[in-house]
């Protein structure tokens, strides 16, 4: 085989194998090339139990970005929750951030209800903020309870 | 002192002794990288043979994995009631799992042995010996280019497979079982997240770099067999020692680098 049909060859494999791998990272692995497209945003929860890495922010059921960073505040006894927000999206100061559950059993996600004040600056705290509610805690609660209330 | 002798062969010592040439093997060979001159000829040549010689093979396996990942998940998840997670599951596991692995078995099979024969035969018919009478460096001139053209074949060759294996996933969930085509996608580009890409990454390069390793040194120490098995026998023997071998550290190492990054 000829020099130059052996390079061709081998640069059409490079060439193949280097557009599947900027697909994967670009597109699976979410890479930005192009600056930043979200800002963040912190919220601190009293308990952030069952909210994992990469859940969703929604804001009125649309997705608005994703939670990048789960830590514990030992000075505070707080999970600190660090979402990255679309740079499209603005956040009250005042707006409330709750963790709800989709479904039953479905992923836990963070729901951002819109407040009426100021925007919030990148790298901003939502104060107001609602903990995962345990739906074991509120069904023993509940049937404990009213079973106590029979006797 | 190391005494585990059967029959006047000191087993223990002469694994120790196999395992601190192969790394000594490894260190030259991957110096020999970084240090100039660099040859750039001989690494097209092996880019060539290890990658695009392989990139038909890699595809058609793909297809066929990708298509098979999503028939199996679709049959599960339809139970629960859960189809719309098929994309996740399906880039999942080729992503971190399936496409490092078996694109590695792969090469093994079509490119390790053929490379472990190749260096064998050299070393059978004195090629090394002669290389190093005309002072050329044979860890410069065979075994580095096989170790860096690995080391950028392999992961490239991943990423192909796993990007044909997605599209095998959405052949079978989406054209023929009318998953829709947004939750597919979508659902795999929220599931598969940057760690998921870097594991999926790191196993490629060390998979590359452990088989043309293992076949490198296996062809290159062919005349340290202690077996006594030589000539076209040896070359026989190392081959199929080469696979076995390559493909068992493939597999430990796939458990140490999961349970590294998890």
């Amino acid at each position: 085989m000829s020099e130059k049909k052996l390079q061709v060859l081998t640069g059409i494999f490079m060439v193949i194998g280097l557009i599947c791998l900027s697909y994967l990272a670009i597109k699976l692995g979410e890479l930005n090339l192009l600056g930043n497209e979200r800002y963040p945003v912190i919220a601190k929860f009293t308990s952030a139990s069952g909210l994992r890495v990469g859940a969703y922010v929604e804001a009125g059921g649309v997705r608005v970005g994703l939670v990048d960073k789960i830590e514990f505040d030992t000075d505070d006894y707080l999970a600190v929750v660090t979402m990255a927000i679309d740079n499209t999206v603005h956040i009250h100061e005042d707006a409330m951030a709750s963790i709800r559950t989709a479904g039953i059993i479905g992923d836990k996600y963070v729901k951002i209800t819109p407040g009426g004040l100021d925007y919030l600056e990148p790298g901003g705290e939502i104060t107001e903020t609602e903990p995962s509610i345990n739906l074991e805690e509120l069904i023993s609660k509940y049937v404990f309870e009213s079973g106590d209330k029979k006797k | 002192m190391l005494t585990l002798a059967i029959d006047g062969k000191n087993y223990l010592l002469d694994l120790v002794e196999r395992l601190g040439r192969a790394g000594i093997f490894l260190l030259m060979g991957l110096w020999r990288i970084v240090t100039p001159p660099y040859k750039l000829q001989p690494l097209i040549k092996q880019i060539y043979f290890i990658g695009s010689r392989s990139l038909l093979v890699i595809v058609v396996a793909g297809v066929f994995v990708g298509m098979v990942v999503a028939l199996q998940f679709y049959d599960t998840l339809v139970r629960f009631g859960s189809v719309s997670l098929l994309g996740a599951a399906v880039g999942l596991s080729l992503m971190r799992e399936l496409g490092p692995v078996i694109t590695g078995l792969v090469i093994i099979g079509r490119a390790g042995s053929a490379i472990c024969a190749e260096i064998g035969i050299m070393r059978n018919e004195s090629q090394i010996d002669a290389l190093e009478c005309m002072a050329i460096d044979p860890y410069r001139y065979l075994i580095a280019p096989r170790l860096l053209a690995a080391l950028i074949s392999v992961p490239l060759l991943t990423a192909v497979f796993i990007t044909v294996g997605i599209g095998g996933g959405y052949f079978v969930g989406v054209i023929l079982f009318e998953v829709s085509p947004g939750s597919y996608f979508i659902g795999m580009y929220d599931a598969v997240l940057w760690q998921d890409i870097v594991m999926g990454a790191t196993k490629s390069l060390v998979f590359g770099l452990i088989m043309i390793w293992v076949a490198t040194a296996k062809g290159f120490f062919l005349h340290l067999d202690k077996s006594g098995v030589h000539g076209s026998e040896g070359v026989s023997k190392v081959t199929t020692d080469t696979v076995v071998l390559s493909s068992i550290t493939m597999l430990f190492a796939d458990y140490i680098v999961s349970s590294l990054i998890l």
